[in-house]
């Protein structure tokens, strides 16, 4: 049945494909008569060169928060290319938070409610291309990409409330094609939380990979 | 089939995270199809080389070596800009990108000169839209603000912006739509004066136990500078003076002071 169905659909996906080469069969094309024509002078308009200034991606990885362990991360990213040394980047991720040790070894006292666990962040950021230049993977590949450093402020959201948040960190962008990147970020999120008793500044530290898209 | 099995796939994680998925690979694919859409209606002129010769680099960059060389009189096409880089096709439909600097004295082919401006000090001062992040102090909180803004004429312009306000007992939210009034809009250090309203809700840190969530209304009127910096970059300094329209006897005054800086398009 299922194996029926399958080549059904080769069929449909086949004869879809093929539709556009039969239209270009010369004999069903008629003979244009015959036009002498001007060369087309184009206004030159520099404003109008497709410019691909921003850049678009997704991400996940690993972030740890300070007391509540190490959890998948996922999030977006959006940047702008200011100019090629520079650029200004919003974030925005989530993660869960896991178990503090003690809620571990009290057994059963929770500081935070299933929803309260739920941690999400956004910042926005300037970033400075470091170490643009090529970079080589064996003999025959050379990929165009470089270090950046980045540094911003943003909000974090756990336990019912928001968090002035300071983040900073160090990432590679490795641009595959002229459209297509690949990030590595490791980031430190500094903010200060008294959900433990005292205020105190929290480091927590992200790990991630993503891709990126020019637009 | 195969269709049950996916199904049961996506119950099997959690909700919101296969939303969150969903949602952002709705959004790349849409934005996957954006490069393919313009593709077409490329703007995509053929210039003549003016120079002695022009550097083509293997990326948009600086760091990227240069792998070829056109010469004065070459034919290049323009394909795509990023920053001040400019892809272009050269002889032998080489492929690579050149520094705005090196197009600056190409020709079209009529062999007028074109003008390849670089943004400076002119484009800021005729700049329609512009947004801007800011960070600053509210009555002893923190904010962070992000703001869109458009201009009328160089004198005016129209902002819409949103603050989230992080403090040690309260957070917050603020919505407003302001005026901008520039009187000295050449100048590269420009002056403004602004007025607005708008709505500010507030609520209590979970660890204060007492007081419940408010929403007022808000106005302010406040004065700042805009310094152009160099290229679309704008740092931005303003004071504002907000009155909060509370349900109680007495309204609120609260002060903000904010700093951060712009893009311009």
């Amino acid at each position: 049945m299922e194996g029926r169905i399958q080549r059904i659909l080769l069929i449909v996906i086949g004869a879809v494909l093929a539709a556009p080469v039969y239209a270009a069969q010369p004999e069903d094309l008629e003979l244009e008569p015959l036009v002498v024509r001007e060369p087309e002078r184009r206004e030159v308009d520099v404003d109008a060169i497709d410019s691909e200034d921003w850049e678009i991606g997704v991400f996940g990885g690993l972030m740890n928060v300070e007391d509540f362990g190490t959890n998948s991360v996922v999030g977006v990213r959006l940047a702008y290319h200011v100019t090629e040394d520079l650029f200004v980047e919003g974030m925005y991720g989530r993660t869960t938070l896991g178990e503090t040790s003690f809620e571990r070894l009290s057994g059963g006292a929770q500081i935070l409610t299933d929803d309260e666990r739920d941690m999400s962040y956004y910042n926005v950021s300037v970033g400075w291309n470091l170490f643009p230049g090529e970079s080589f993977l064996g003999r025959r590949w050379a990929y165009k990409g470089g270090l950046y450093l980045v540094a911003g402020a943003g909000s974090t959201e756990f336990g019912g409330d928001d968090r002035f948040t300071i983040n900073a960190g160090v990432g590679y962008r490795l641009i595959a094609t002229d459209w297509l990147a690949f990030h590595v970020d490791v980031r430190d999120h500094v903010f200060k939380s008294d959900l433990l008793g005292t205020s105190e500044t929290r480091h927590n530290i992200e790990f991630s990979g993503g891709l990126t898209l020019f637009f | 089939m195969t269709q049950p099995k996916r199904t049961n796939g996506a119950t099997a994680r959690p909700a919101s995270m296969d939303l969150w998925l969903r949602a952002g690979i709705c959004a790349l694919l849409l934005l996957a199809s954006l490069p393919a859409a313009a593709w077409f209606e490329d703007h995509q002129p053929s210039v003549v080389v003016a120079d002695p010769f022009i550097e083509m680099h293997t990326g948009p960059g600086r760091g990227y070596p240069i792998y070829y060389v056109a010469g004065e009189g070459d034919e290049v096409v323009v394909l795509k800009r990023r920053t001040n880089w400019f892809k272009i096709r050269g002889p032998r439909d080489k492929e690579g990108w050149v520094h705005i600097d090196q197009l600056r004295r190409t020709l079209d082919l009529a062999g007028e000169p074109i003008d390849f401006g670089a943004v400076g000090l002119e484009q800021f001062r005729g700049r329609r839209w512009e947004m801007g992040m800011t960070g600053g102090d509210f009555d002893g909180a923190r904010t962070l603000s992000a703001y869109v803004g458009f201009a009328l004429t160089p004198n005016i312009s129209l902002q819409v912006e949103g603050t989230q306000i992080l403090g040690d007992f309260s957070d917050g939210l603020m919505a407003t739509g302001n005026i901008i009034m520039y009187p000295f809009p050449s100048w590269r250090v420009s002056p403004f004066f602004t007025i607005g309203t708008g709505v500010i809700k507030t609520e209590p840190q979970t660890t204060v136990v007492q007081a419940e969530d408010r929403q007022d209304e808000i106005v302010h009127a406040g004065a700042g500078a805009n310094l152009y910096l160099s290229d679309r970059f704008i740092l931005r300094v303003e004071y504002k003076r907000h009155t909060v329209l509370t349900s109680r006897d007495d309204n609120q005054e609260v002060d903000q002071w904010k700093a951060g800086f712009s893009v311009f398009f």
